[in-house]
């Protein structure tokens, strides 16, 4: 009898608290997701007036007259679209080719035995703690002295090579199941055969967490991309809008017309594949 | 001919190596070579048009170094003590910004409806983050016409306060605070809110139970089970927040201030940049890169020694 009203004692405690902390929840998400909206509103109000309205103090947060031709303005003040399908070229290309060859190596790490093996895997986790300003000024001097400035091959080719996505996946690939590898080796599969028909499919979400975060690696470079490329018709998205930034340094509407036009292609690819980036995350650290 | 191949193709030695080849190919090209050219680099003077002069341990020596004028004891590079200090103080806010990511991963936790929108407004930061975040937010700062201005004015008129909100970006004494502030916005609802996510949905049911029926409120509950649990993220947020801290900067120096107002903003990381690529001093620029690895290396096991102890698994 006393351990049944004591339980219930319990559970008319806990639903109380319950409530309140999921009242105190929502009040503090909405703050919070409110200051995380608030500048990106800011940034669509401004994009939308008049030059001359800029200059009001305080601002107003519904722009009067609404100057749609900010946007058509901004989009022929600089060369927008060739910055977006240079980012695209190259953030594609660095992503296939990272996510192929970590696989590749990530596979024979895990799986195959060879001599050095071991020691060679600890070179590759030794150089990860390694800032890039290290690297990158010899990869600057190599790049000038081979005549790569200003071409699609330097600003593709050194990030095609990750010692983490080796990691990462030679990590996933050691947590599959042995017996799968093993059966299809007794059917006689080559050891390519092997990888290819039988890990790579299994390792569908793994591949897909390290092209994720691969491309946003790729499309959020900036400091590469600023020291390798100084032609315009091969700038990425950054560099082209810190160019942009330049040219135009007080024309804050044309500015935020422009940033709009570089921010929204990327947060509507974002709230439509959310649960794939969030849920990637989380499944990469889980494994991790 | 086929019998020979197929013996290749399953000879695990060989094939260990030529599945390696690609990956390390460009491995020691793009990071195992530049590493020890760079080491290299620390030692010489080079701006690339001359031919590079081996000085020794001149750069670290510059660097790092004292020398005394007229008696009194002067920094061989003053500005580089002033832009470690500012590298060092730009990590201020990393624990704002984990105990935030925390609490946020908290709220979220608790199976709310719309959970999911929440969720995506508070990562939208991370995912817009670059160079349109950091304009945009240079409006914001803005201190005649920015929105953070216009928002505290209107406040500060309305509790009847006479002073004036500070000019952010262009006050020596405020760029790194607005920074900072900024660099919690941004980060705040982003991977350290997902990892705290993943580690706290982990925690078993069990625990809070038990302590339930010991008679712990919330409160207890969290410092009892919670924190110790959800231990090994905080320890991997923390280290990989101060690894990234010292290594940072560069895009906010960029484009917002130009490492100005007087060198208030820049960090080591826009220092090797203005060495290496502005001023072409390549020696030089490639000493203070392996003096940035090696503070690394060394808090990183430092945190590795003290911060394995608090961790429990």
């Amino acid at each position: 009898m006393n351990t049944i009203s004591s339980n219930k004692k319990i559970k008319t405690k806990s639903n109380k608290q319950t409530v309140l902390s999921k009242a105190i929840s929502y009040i503090l998400l909405s703050l919070v997701g409110f200051t995380m909206l608030i500048p990106l509103l800011f940034m669509l109000s401004t994009s939308l007036k008049d030059p001359s309205s800029v200059l009001e103090f305080p601002p107003r947060w519904i722009p009067n007259p609404i100057r749609w031709d900010n946007y058509p303005a901004a989009w022929h003040a600089v060369p927008i679209w060739t910055y977006y399908m240079n980012s695209i070229f190259v953030a594609v290309c660095v992503t296939l080719g990272q996510v192929f060859t970590s696989a590749l190596s990530a596979y024979a790490f895990a799986r195959l035995q060879f001599p050095g093996r071991d020691k060679l895997f600890f070179g590759y986790l030794a150089t990860m703690m390694i800032p890039g300003s290290v690297t990158m000024i010899p990869v600057f001097i190599l790049c000038k002295m081979l005549g790569l400035v200003d071409t699609y091959w330097a600003l593709i080719l050194p990030g095609m090579f990750s010692a983490m996505g080796t990691f990462l996946l030679r990590q996933f690939f050691m947590s599959l199941p042995r017996e799968l590898e093993d059966a299809a080796k007794i059917d006689g599969c080559t050891l390519f055969g092997i990888f290819w028909r039988v890990v790579l499919p299994l390792s569908k979400p793994a591949l897909a967490t390290l092209a994720t975060f691969t491309f946003m690696g790729s499309w959020g470079s900036f400091l590469w991309p600023l020291v390798i490329i100084n032609d315009e018709a091969l700038k990425t998205l950054p560099i082209g809008l810190a160019g942009f930034l330049g040219m135009h340094s007080s024309d804050w509407t044309l500015l935020m017309a422009g940033t709009v036009l570089a921010l929204v292609p990327v947060i509507v690819v974002f709230v439509f594949n959310q649960r794939f980036f969030v849920e990637g995350l989380q499944m990469g650290a889980v494994k991790g | 001919m086929k019998k020979f191949f197929e013996k290749v193709a399953s000879n695990e030695t060989v094939a260990g190596y030529v599945f390696l080849l690609p990956n390390f190919i460009g491995f020691l090209a793009f990071t195992l070579i530049p590493v020890f050219a760079s080491l290299g680099l620390s030692f010489v003077d080079w701006d690339l048009f001359s031919p590079p002069k081996f000085v020794g341990f001149a750069n670290f020596v510059n660097l790092l170094g004292f020398h005394r004028d007229a008696g009194a004891l002067i920094a061989n590079d003053p500005n580089f003590w002033n832009y470690l200090y500012n590298t060092v103080y730009m990590m201020l806010g990393i624990p704002f910004c984990i105990a935030g990511s925390l609490i946020l991963a908290l709220a979220i936790n608790q199976k709310l409806k719309g959970i999911v929108f929440f969720r995506t407004v508070l990562f939208l930061p991370t995912v817009c983050s670059g160079v349109a975040l950091l304009i945009l937010w240079k409006w914001v700062y803005n201190p005649d016409y920015g929105m953070l201005n216009a928002v505290l004015t209107k406040l500060f008129s309305v509790m009847h306060l006479a002073i004036r909100p500070p000019e952010w970006l262009l006050d020596p004494r405020w760029a790194k605070p607005a920074l900072i502030i900024m660099g919690i916005w941004g980060a705040v609802g982003g991977t350290s809110m997902i990892l705290y996510l993943a580690a706290l949905q982990g925690v078993p049911r069990e625990l809070y139970e038990a302590a339930e029926i010991d008679g712990a409120n919330n409160w207890r509950k969290f410092w009892a089970v919670t924190v110790p649990f959800i231990s090994p993220t905080t320890f991997f947020v923390t280290i990989t927040s101060i690894i990234g801290g010292f290594q940072g900067g560069f895009m906010a120096a960029y484009i917002m201030t130009n490492g100005g107002p007087a060198g208030s903003t820049t960090t080591l990381d826009f220092y090797i940049y203005q060495n290496a690529y502005t001023w072409f001093k390549m020696g030089y620029a490639a000493s203070i890169s392996w003096f940035l690895f090696l503070v690394i290396f060394i808090v990183t096991l430092i945190n590795w020694r003290f911060g394995g102890k608090l961790v429990h698994y």
